[in-house]
């Protein structure tokens, strides 16, 4: 009898450990949400990401080179927008704010771009000012090189860290062998500048030979959320897997990420890219999903409005047309929900400056969750 | 007499024979440059075997949608495709945004989708025939 109670105990312990290892990469559907979803802009196509002004009207991407001021509940179009190479996954992409944007006024936008003298097109990051009207005071900060006629993996994302460093993405352009594990060019990696365009000193590769001195880390496949942990101050990314191996990332200075030399993801077409999931100087993602979401924007929890999600992360899913809330315990996730399930493509995440969370889907538009009381 | 109908009918049948099989060239060398356009711009939604993703990316391998929407379908490729198609009898409402693609490349793409993972079509999409097709 006392055998079979200690086998009892142990089969529950067994069963126990067995279920935590694998929670993190299981989602949950909760039976209900503690908010609402209410459409507060209607009728956008592929609104790529969104930033709120002082004023509290909102500056939209669209895809497909639209730049759309909101104020009032009327959608202007802002003027002097950048020209845009529209292929494949390219346009009109990321906008984000300088952090002090009420005293400089800088606005960053990312797009897909034919600046250069090659065919084809690659990523461009500008700032600019915005008068009421129109963009003025342009500046081309960084365009990507070569430009390709590739359709595919223009990154994008853009955000600051504390310190008022300007990190952004690109993806890897379609040429996985070529771009990612290359310092000396561009694609598959993300960036590290000055919020006027020049290069920090301390870079990671400022005194290596040849090397694109912009360069922060490297072995990225395709970065589409990037954004600052609040609490440590870190870049944090996700990026689009192959078929499987969607991952999270901590940026770090100089690190590896991989790509495609190790990957938990294989080709579309089922056959293996590589048979190592990892290697001594690269670095292991904080989370992938297999199967792939298609990760997109992605932002922390930092108001008191959702008090039971404060420090969490939200991402979207292009994939399966949900928003992703992530329990983090340290560099761990604990706990994986899809809140808003079978809302739509979810292009964008942002909490605004209210606090509340604002969500852009592709096809509908941008979603606030008010909490229910 | 007899030799001048013997000769004119074997002319004609070499003459179509050529052709025939200079279509079939075109065809297939059509379906091959769509092969690359289909793994740079389509494959992420519409996968490998063109089975699509369920309830997101309608599938194109026997769709009913592509195969009798001919039109329709280069249409959406062209201009993009915003709002409610129905595919094998499911619904489905997403954005497509234009893959800013040339009409040649167009049609090559057409050509491999129409003639993949169990899909058969007998005529050839032109870059005249995507050309021709405007704006809804």
């Amino acid at each position: 009898m006392k055998n079979s109670i200690l086998m009892i105990f142990i089969a529950l312990i067994f069963l126990n450990s067995s279920c935590a290892q694998k929670s993190d990469n299981e989602v949950n559907t909760p039976e209900k949400n503690p908010f609402t979803a209410e459409l507060i802009i209607d009728e956008l196509q592929i609104p790529w990401g969104f930033t709120f002004l002082p004023d509290g009207s909102m500056l939209i991407t669209e895809k497909s080179g639209e730049l759309i001021h909101y104020k009032d509940g009327n959608k202007n179009t802002v003027g002097n927008s950048p020209a845009i190479y529209a292929r494949g996954q390219g346009g009109l992409l990321d906008i984000v704010l300088h952090p002090d944007y009420k005293n400089n006024g800088w606005i960053y936008i990312s797009y897909a771009s034919e600046e250069g003298g090659d065919k084809g097109g690659n990523t461009a990051i500008i700032r600019a000012k915005f008068d009421g009207n129109g963009l003025t005071n342009k500046e081309l900060l960084y365009k990507g090189e070569p430009n390709t006629t590739g359709g595919n993996h223009f990154g994008s994302r853009i955000a600051f860290d504390d310190k008022g460093y300007l990190f952004f993405s690109i993806g890897d352009r379609g040429e996985r062998d070529v771009n990612p594990q290359d310092i000396t060019r561009d694609g598959g990696k993300i960036y590290r500048l000055n919020a006027d365009g020049s290069i920090p000193s301390d870079n990671p590769f400022v005194n290596t030979n040849g090397a694109k001195t912009a360069i922060y880390s490297y072995g990225h496949r395709n970065p589409q959320g990037l954004a600052m942990n609040p609490e440590t101050g870190e870049i944090w990314n996700n990026e689009h897997g192959p078929q499987g191996g969607d991952e999270i990332n901590i940026i770090q200075k100089g690190k590896n990420y991989g790509w495609p030399v190790i990957t938990y993801g294989i080709n579309y077409s089922g056959t293996p890219i590589t048979d190592k999931t990892e290697m001594e100087g690269m670095e292991q993602p904080l989370h992938y999903w297999v199967p792939s979401i298609a990760p997109s924007g992605m932002a922390f929890v930092t108001s008191d409005k959702y008090p039971e999600w404060k420090g969490n992360l939200l991402i979207g899913s292009l994939k399966f047309q949900y928003l992703e809330r992530l329990e983090l315990k340290g560099n761990k996730v604990v706990y994986r929900e899809k809140v808003m399930p079978d809302l739509g493509r979810v292009r964008d995440v942002r909490q605004g400056p209210d606090g509340f969370i604002y969500v852009a889907v592709e096809g509908k538009g941008i979603y606030k969750l008010a909490p229910k009381n | 007499m007899k030799f001048l109908f013997l000769a004119y009918f074997l002319t004609v049948a070499l003459l179509s024979t050529f052709l025939f099989q200079d279509q079939d060239k075109e065809l297939k060398e059509s379906i091959d440059r769509g092969r690359d356009i289909y793994t740079d711009f389509c494959i992420a939604c519409h996968m490998a075997n063109g089975e699509g993703v369920e309830k997101t990316f309608p599938p194109l391998a026997q769709s009913d949608y592509l195969l009798k929407k001919r039109e329709e379908s280069i249409r959406g490729i062209k201009y993009g495709q915003q709002g409610e198609i129905v595919v094998n009898g499911v619904t489905y409402n997403n954005t497509m945004a234009p893959m800013g693609l040339y009409d040649e490349e167009i049609a090559d793409v057409m050509n491999y989708i129409l003639n993949s993972w169990g899909n058969k079509s007998n005529k050839i999409v032109t870059p005249e025939e995507v050309s021709a097709i405007i704006k809804k």
